[in-house]
């Protein structure tokens, strides 16, 4: 079946929520009807059909054609199907997000990926800070799903990780994994300062680690079965982050001065 | 009745009664195969009927390393249990006691299903608060930290309500040779079968059981009718010519992995030929009222 096709018109003249196109909440409402939803974020009224021009096609697959930085909360809260962006996006790219498929071919702004819980999400591009991450006020950032970062990531990447596993095959800027609280988050690139900061349990894998902090502490080299298995099912999504997983690592546990259960690996 | 005959070996219009079980299956890992076969070997000893052991369990086959999910040497081993409270008590303790302690060794499950058995579920308090939980998609590991580095075990396995226990071949030769010879032949033959398990030594068992007993305290007690020394004195189903039964019993995942081994055997059996193998061959059964599942021989012939 054919996508639903959304061709962006012009660069819009103010941010836009663009939250409410999501398959699920786009099932069985016709193109017409999908024209008048509304999505600013100002005063100024601002509908789909404003912003792009609409092909028909099933709601299960949608496509943007062309990207904007003030396209927001593209699929947030999306539940299944498939969204591609064929462009740039804005901030809380997949906010929420708890299964489907999302990718964006561009970069995109901060807090994507963030408190998602299931799903996939692949950013073709660069991420802005705080991916997966929670919003000011909540607990938990990511609690679930797979997300890959091809391109490089800004600061503090998996804030407050809960669980899930978040690859970044470009480099990653200060403070990747701080607060984390499960889960994964495996580093290609090179990375910024204190990775892990305050983590209480949970993986970090570092393919190019920094110095680490104080309360990191050396627990050897080792060759984990856990390691194997992942490298095996990262495969699909990501043969280099499969490569480092592969490899004898070094396991540094911290982070002392929170739980301390959290571990850092990077290659022998 | 005239007995069947297939290349001069005596084929028993009769058939094999089997029960339903409930059945499980893991798959153990290790640095290399000599390991993963003692780890399986240590978990399935002493699990050769439900009766004694509170499982059947054994081996089913070897995996190689490119088709196990940490890439090292795998063997798969299946578990059956009357109930799954049984299997389920079954599979941690032998798990816990046999596979965790086995050294460079991992656990994983190998059986899909919605019921599922909770093995690394309930083997990660060894870990003392030390324990590591890993999810990855719809999959759930825990590590637990042990002497050697971790013991990798998965959070549960399948669990299958459709498994089949006491599928069965009576071997029947003149010497305990020729017997012997036929039912190795057979039990190489079923063992190339998957998703089955011969839970008696090497297979076999030369002590085939009858239901009940003179004595009040038996459940079970020697198949007389089945011993060549009583052929004389009691109610017997040998021929003459007949100096030894062994028997093979066969318990699997399905119906048709079962039926599947006994025909793998019985074709193993008559293409030996009775010179230096089997004179006849028959099935065990309780006159077909007690279980649900027969397997006729004439069904399974080649």
């Amino acid at each position: 079946m054919k996508s639903l096709v959304l061709t962006i018109k012009q660069e819009p003249g103010q941010r836009l929520d663009l939250a409410p196109l999501v398959p699920h909440l786009l099932d069985g409402k016709l193109p017409k009807e999908i024209a008048e939803i509304e999505v600013q974020t100002t005063r100024e009224k601002v509908t789909a059909g404003d912003i792009f021009k609409i092909r028909s096609g099933g709601v299960d697959s949608i496509r943007f054609e062309g990207g904007s930085t003030r396209l927001d909360n593209i699929g947030k809260d999306m539940k299944s199907g498939e969204i591609v962006v064929e462009g740039d996006c804005g901030k809380s790219l997949g906010r929420n997000m708890s299964g489907g498929n999302l990718v964006a071919m561009g970069d995109c702004g901060p807090c994507a990926g963030s408190a998602m819980s299931g799903g996939r999400l692949e950013i073709a591009g660069d991420a802005g800070g705080f991916l997966g991450a929670p919003l000011e006020g909540e607990m938990e950032g990511m609690t679930g799903g797979v997300l890959i970062v091809r391109g490089n990531a800004g600061e503090r990447a998996g804030d407050r990780l809960r669980r899930g596993t978040l690859v970044i095959e470009g480099s990653a800027r200060d403070y990747p994994g701080s607060r984390m609280i499960a889960g994964t988050l495996i580093v290609l690139g090179e990375c910024g300062s204190l990775p892990g900061y305050l983590m209480q349990r949970g993986t970090i894998v570092l393919a190019n680690p920094p110095e680490l902090g104080p309360a990191f502490v050396d627990c050897g080299a080792h060759d984990l079965a856990f390691a194997s298995v992942f490298s095996g099912l990262l495969r699909p999504e990501s043969r280099a982050a499969a490569r480092l997983l592969s490899r004898p690592l070094f396991r540094f546990a911290g982070d002392m001065a929170a739980l301390g259960k959290g571990e850092i690996f990077f290659p022998v | 009745m005239r007995p069947m005959k297939r290349n001069g070996v005596r084929v028993d219009d009769s058939f094999a009664e089997a029960f339903p079980m409930r059945g499980t299956a893991i798959l153990i890992t290790a640095p290399n195969r000599r390991w993963a076969r003692q780890a399986a070997a240590t978990m399935t000893g002493f699990a050769t009927s439900v009766i004694g052991c509170g499982a059947e369990a054994g081996i089913d086959c070897e995996r190689p390393s490119k088709s196990t999910p940490d890439g090292r040497p795998g063997v798969r081993v299946l578990m059956f249990a009357m109930s799954s409270d049984t299997l389920q008590t079954q599979l941690v303790d032998r798990a816990g006691q046999c596979v965790l302690t086995s050294p460079g060794s991992a656990c994983f499950a190998d059986l899909d299903g919605a019921d599922r058995l909770p093995i690394g579920d309930s083997l990660r308090y060894f870990g003392d608060g030390w324990q590591v939980s890993k999810k990855f998609g719809d999959r759930h590991f825990w590590r637990i930290p042990v002497m050697d580095g971790e013991f990798l075990c998965e959070a549960t396995t399948g669990l299958t309500k459709k498994a089949v226990g006491g599928g069965n071949l009576l071997i029947m030769g003149a010497t305990a040779k020729a017997t012997m010879r036929a039912a190795e032949l057979a039990v190489a033959a079923m063992n190339g079968i998957e998703g089955v398990i011969l839970p008696f030594p090497g297979g076999i068992a030369r002590s085939g059981s009858k239901v009940g007993s003179k004595y009040k305290a038996m459940m079970a007690s020697t198949n007389d009718a089945y011993c060549p020394t009583l052929r004389g004195a009691v109610a017997s189903n040998l021929d003459e010519d007949v100096g030894c039964v062994l028997e093979i019993v066969i318990d699997g995942l399905t119906e048709e992995a079962v039926a599947g081994a006994m025909r793998a055997g019985l074709a193993a059996i008559v293409k030996l030929g009775p010179e230096h193998g089997a004179v006849r061959v028959g099935a065990g059964n309780y006159g077909g009222k007690l279980g649900p599942f027969h397997f006729h021989l004439k069904d399974l012939l080649p």
